[in-house]
Parts: C-alpha cells; structure tokens; sequence
C-alpha cells in the first residue's frame, strides 16, 4: 500500500513539474550549503592542524625589542636588541631545550639559467631540531660549518624543486646575492603554515654566513628572532619568566623600562587559531542549517497550497474510499519524497562545489560522510516534520465540502 | 421469508447549523430501496435531493432517523467503516464528472482499487476492462480533459462500477450533458442495472432521463411527496 500511495505522490509530483522543482531548490540549496560549510570548516581546521603539527612544538619565538626613534615607536624587530650572545645564555637555562637564532633576509638564487626569489635564513643547526625538520636529502649544517662561516645552503623543497626541477641539487653550486653557495640539503616538505605562507620557500644557512658574507648589517651580531624550545609543556611558563629576567639582567634594562625585546608562546596563540577555525566550523555549519529550515518552511508552504489547490482532487479520493490515514499518508510521502530528492541532489551539488573550490582555489576541503548522512536524516527529518501539518489538514477535510470545493 | 431491501430509510432527518440557526433539509423521509431496482428523485432546487444522496452515498451522516443499507445499520460506523462501505459497495457518479484531471483514464478508474488494496496488476486488468465496459477502449491513455464530456461521464461510470459495487448513486449525471448523451449514459446505467444487476438510485430534473428508471419519486422540502412504480416491461423502454 506504502508503495501505491508513493506512485500516487510521485505522479502528483511529476504533474507539476516546476513547482516540483522550485520546492526541491529550497531544500538543494540548503543541504548544498550545510555540506560545502561544513567541509570548508573541517578542511580549515586541517589544515591549522596541520601547521600546528609543522611548527614544533613547546615553541617561543623571541623578536628583537621595540624602540622609540623620534617619537616613532617602531614594530618589534625594528631595532637589533638580541644577539648570538644571548642566544647562548638563553640555551643555558635550565627550562629551555634549545635556541635557534635567526636573521631572515629575502634574496634572489640563481642556480645556473634559472633563479628563485625566496626567504634566506641564517640559523643554527638548532634550527632543524626546533622546526622538528627534517632532511628528505644530503645533511644539514654543522657546528663547524657555523664557527667557519662556511659557504653552504640547506634549500627548502619549493627551492629545489624551482631551482633543479627534478634533479637532486646536493653537492651543486647556487649563488646567493651573487656569492656561491654549495647545497648541502634538502628539507623534507612541511606544507603551509598558519599564516597560509609556503614553509617550504626558503633556504637555511649558517647564521655566521648570514651576518658576516650575505647581509651586511649595521649592528655586527645582531639577530632578528630567536626561536626557544622549552624543555615540555609544563615548563613554558617558566621558560618564558626565566628568558624574560634574563634578557632583561643582560640588557641592563633599568626596573621601570619596557622590555626590548617580545616573546610570544607560539604553542599558546597556534592553539588559540585551533580554536577560532573550531568555533568558525560550527558557526558555519549553524549557518548552513538555518537554510535547511528555511527549505523545509518552503516545502510546507508548497505543500499547504497544493493541499488547498486539491481539495476536490481530496475529495474525490474520500468518496471513492480513501481513508484518512491514505490521504495523510500520501500528503507526507509527497513532503518526504521532496524534501529526500532536494537532499540528494543537494548532497551532489555540495560535494561537487566542494571539490571544485578544491581545485580552483587551493582550499582544503574535507567532505565527510557523517555531514553527508547528517544532512540525509535532517532533510527527511524536516520532511516529515514540515509535511504532517499539510498532510492532516488534507485527511482532515470533509468530504462533502472537499467534493463541493470549487 | 422475503430479503430484506438494499436501502431501508426510517424517519429520515438531517439538518445543517447555519450562521441563522438550524436549517433543517431532510424532514422525515421513509423509503425502501431493493436490490436490482432502477430509482429516480426529482424535485425542485433545495428540496434535497443531493443531501439526501451524500447520506445514501455514507458521505454524510442523518441528524436523526435510521439508515440501514443492506440490514446494517450505518448510523454507528466510524469514517474508516464508511469509506470501506464506500468503496466496496457504492458506486458514485456525479454531475461535474470528478476526474482526477492530471491523471490519465486508465488511472482514474483503478484508483478505488488502489484503496481496496488491490494489487496493481490486478488494479489495471479490471481497470482496462471496465473502461471497456463503457466503450473507451483505446483511451487509457488520455488525460480527463482530452476527452469529451460524454467520455469524461463513461469513466465515472467505469470507475464507479470498477470495484463491483450493489449500488450505483448518481446525483443528476446527465445535467451536464447534451440530451443525445444524456440517453446514450441512460442506456449504459440500463444495461449495468439489467445484466449485473447493480441497484441505481439517480437524481435527475429531466422527466425523460427519470423515465429510464422503473420507480419515481418527487421531494419537496425535504418530504417525499410522491412516489410512483412503472410495470416492468415498461422500464426497459
Ligand atoms: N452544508 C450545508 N449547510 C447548510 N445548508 C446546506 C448545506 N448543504 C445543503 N444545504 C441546504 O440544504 C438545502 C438542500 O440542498 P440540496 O443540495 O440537497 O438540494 P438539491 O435538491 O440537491 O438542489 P439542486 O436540485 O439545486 O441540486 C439547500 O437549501 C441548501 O442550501
Ligand atoms: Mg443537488
């Protein structure tokens, strides 16, 4: 019987075919939405995830302080306060694991017809072990290489794969600002970072070689940031109280001065992004399943129009022996069927929009089969739930005043 | 002991609540109705004839008075006892045809049957040979409104006499219908009455569509005024 009054409400629905399909968008629209935002959502959160997992963890970074020139307050990093000295002093405390300098420069590479504009960092073999980076080929720099200012580059996958496309460039020459280099590394691939920037469009070199032979500074030993490993989780706090008295014992920062200098828990802000992409996914699947409710609002509104358009039909139906619950029951496998099909159809147009923006756009989009199924239960759901005031107000009817209806 | 009639009405009273208080259509009317019988009401507009067929027809209840239709009395049922009595034992046919319009002859004939819960192959074969009945075959196919208003008349009557009923309700069939029709479904009614024995109550204001039925009645005001029965070889005519 079931299956009867379906082929009832299929042919009702095929009789009208535009309606059919105006009331169908409504519910498209709103199961392509909560879909694509719940897989922008997730594939938001990935991705920070993944650039958490690709930072290292227990991680502060140190910039170099703030001055006042003129009147000006310049941004942190402006003005050369941490040097190599206090790179050292910091990697003796006891709460901390290790210290990376830094002193980051953009320059141009050339590596025979081709060159490559990128990020040229000087560092410390420390670098790898706080990046938690490792190498797909040849080595990294040592100590020595640092003591001697020695002329070699650990490249950074796009690097190498921009400057020898496929070939292995260990053991080659490239020429930093015009100075020759000798690749020694590759980096593994790392992906993006929080900041959606390409981690691995860069090269490393020795800090030494950085200061002395590439970028000519005017304050000798000076470095940009520091990048301090704590020893754990559970030493952060006082890894952070300990650089900060330290720094400012050997900047003989006076009590009632600020700090020169700025250090900032990267584990602690990483896991504050975490949580801004976790709040946006649910916002944005909340969002998405207001159009739900607003597709199933339309399907009752079609429905309740279409009841009072077929009242004779109704009424017909009634004198020739429909009970009540037949009516009821084919007005609501009508919502159902509408609103399952919107869904369906919905289902595809999410997913599709969700690989092409993919594609188009870089994004990552993570479509999952619970939000698929999700959406499913929710449609027929709202289906049902929209389609049974229709569907009673329809087997509710007289059947003489339904017959009598003009 | 002889059988007891199809259609028994005891003081038969129905009256509507209206805006202005109680109008009261039906004012005691006492009718028998046996098997196989061909009966035709006539009356003035308002003297209440349909109302008097809905309550025939288990469409509407009697405020008072008893209805029992073939010895059961259908005061007590429910709406699902009645739709029951609808489908499986009465045959509507009404002035404004009622087609589904958006589906198709074939459909609209076998639609009782989908109610009786019977299976579509079965729905489609009796369907198919009812419409044959009334010389439609070759149109199962059409939508309602791609055949005439004669046609459109023959597949209520199809549809009507698809599920085997013992009463066929026409409430003034042929009103809609050009006379040269009208006779062709008068005869159609005949033949139904005479091979297959259905009982046919008609409503109809034409003297000559009345003529086809064997028994004659005429209500005024809600009262039977006149009640007249040919001699059978008569009513073949
Ligand atoms: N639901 C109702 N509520 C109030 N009054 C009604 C209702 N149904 C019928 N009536 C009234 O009952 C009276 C009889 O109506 P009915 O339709 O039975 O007349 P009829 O004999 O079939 O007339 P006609 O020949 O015009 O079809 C009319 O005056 C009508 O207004
Ligand atoms: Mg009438």
């Amino acid at each position: 019987m079931i299956g009867a009054l379906l082929g009832e409400a299929l042919h009702s629905m095929r009789a009208n075919r535009l309606r059919t399909f105006l009331t169908m968008l409504g519910m498209v629209i709103g199961v392509a939405a909560v879909i694509l935002m719940v897989a922008i959502g997730q594939g938001a959160r990935l991705s920070v995830d993944q650039a958490i997992q690709s930072m290292g963890s227990n991680l502060f970074i140190v910039l170099s302080g703030s001055t006042t020139s003129g009147g000006i307050r310049m941004g942190m990093g402006a003005a050369p306060t941490l040097t190599l000295a206090d790179a050292e002093a910091i990697a003796a405390l006891p709460p901390v694991l290790r210290v990376a300098p830094v002193v980051p420069q953009t320059a141009q590479i050339v590596a025979g017809a081709n060159n490559w504009s990128t990020m040229v960092t000087g560092s410390t073999p420390a670098y790898f072990d706080v990046r938690e980076w490792p190498l797909a080929s040849g080595r990294a720099f040592g100590a020595a290489d640092v003591r001697a200012a020695a002329r070699v580059a650990v490249l950074g996958r796009t690097v190498a794969l921009n400057l020898f496309g496929g070939e292995d460039p260990v053991g080659k020459t490239i020429r930093i600002r015009q100075s020759p280099f000798t690749v020694v590394g590759v980096l593994a691939a790392k992906g993006q970072s929080l900041d959606g920037r390409d981690q691995d469009d860069g090269v490393v070199v020795p800090v030494t070689t950085a200061q002395r032979k590439l970028f000519g500074t005017q304050f000798p030993g000076s470095v940009r940031m520091l990048m301090v490993q704590a020893t754990g989780a559970e030493a952060m706090d006082e890894a952070q109280r300990e650089m900060a008295r330290l720094l400012r014992q050997r900047h003989h920062l006076p009590e009632r001065a600020d700090n020169d200098f700025d250090i900032r828990n990267l584990t602690a802000l990483a896991n504050a992004a975490a949580q801004t992409t976790r709040v946006m996914s649910v916002m944005l699947g909340a969002i998405a399943s207001v159009s739900l409710l607003v597709g199933g609002i339309g399907i009752m509104n079609i429905m309740l129009v279409s009841v009072t358009e077929r009242t004779r039909e109704i009424g017909i139906r009634v004198a020739i022996g429909a009970r009540r619950r037949d009516i009821l029951m084919q007005f609501l496998l009508e919502a159902v069927t509408l609103s399952v099909a919107g869904c369906l159809a919905g289902a595809l147009v999410g997913v599709a929009a969700a690989v092409a923006i993919n594609l188009m756009a870089g994004m990552t989009v993570v479509v999952s089969l619970a939000a698929v199924a999700a959406a499913f239960l929710i449609a027929s759901m709202v289906g049902v739930f929209f389609g049974l005031y229709p569907a009673q107000r329809a087997s509710g009817l007289e059947p003489i005043e339904a017959l009598a209806y003009q | 002991m002889a059988a007891p009639p199809l259609i028994r009405l005891e003081a038969l009273r129905k009256s509507f609540a209206t805006a202005a208080g109680p109008v009261s259509v039906l004012n005691g009317i006492d009718l028998d109705v046996d098997a196989g019988e061909t009966l035709a009401v006539m009356g003035p507009s308002g003297s209440g004839k349909s109302t008097l067929m809905n309550i025939l027809g288990c469409l509407d209840v009697p405020s008072s008075g008893r209805y029992l239709l073939d010895g059961r009395d259908v005061g007590g049922l429910d709406g699902d006892e009645r739709a029951r009595l609808r489908n499986a034992f009465i045959g509507f046919v009404f002035q404004g045809f009622h087609l589904l319009p958006r589906v198709n002859l074939l459909d609209n004939v076998a639609l009782p049957l989908l109610y009786a819960r019977v299976k579509a192959r079965e729905r489609y074969a009796r369907a198919a040979t009812a419409l044959e009945r009334v010389g439609l075959k070759g149109f199962e196919a059409y939508l309602p409104a791609r055949v005439s208003g004669g046609q459109q008349q023959r597949v209520a009557i199809a549809r009507a006499l698809v599920n085997r009923p013992r009463l066929i309700l026409a409430d003034e069939p042929t009103g809609n219908l050009d006379s040269a029709t009208s006779h062709e479904i008068m005869r159609l009614f005949g033949s139904l009455n005479a091979s297959d024995g259905i009982t046919l109550v008609l409503v109809t204001h034409e003297a000559d569509i009345a003529a086809y039925a064997r028994r004659l009645i005429q209500m005024v005001d809600g009262r039977i005024t006149t009640m007249r029965t040919r001699p059978a070889t008569q009513a073949a005519s």
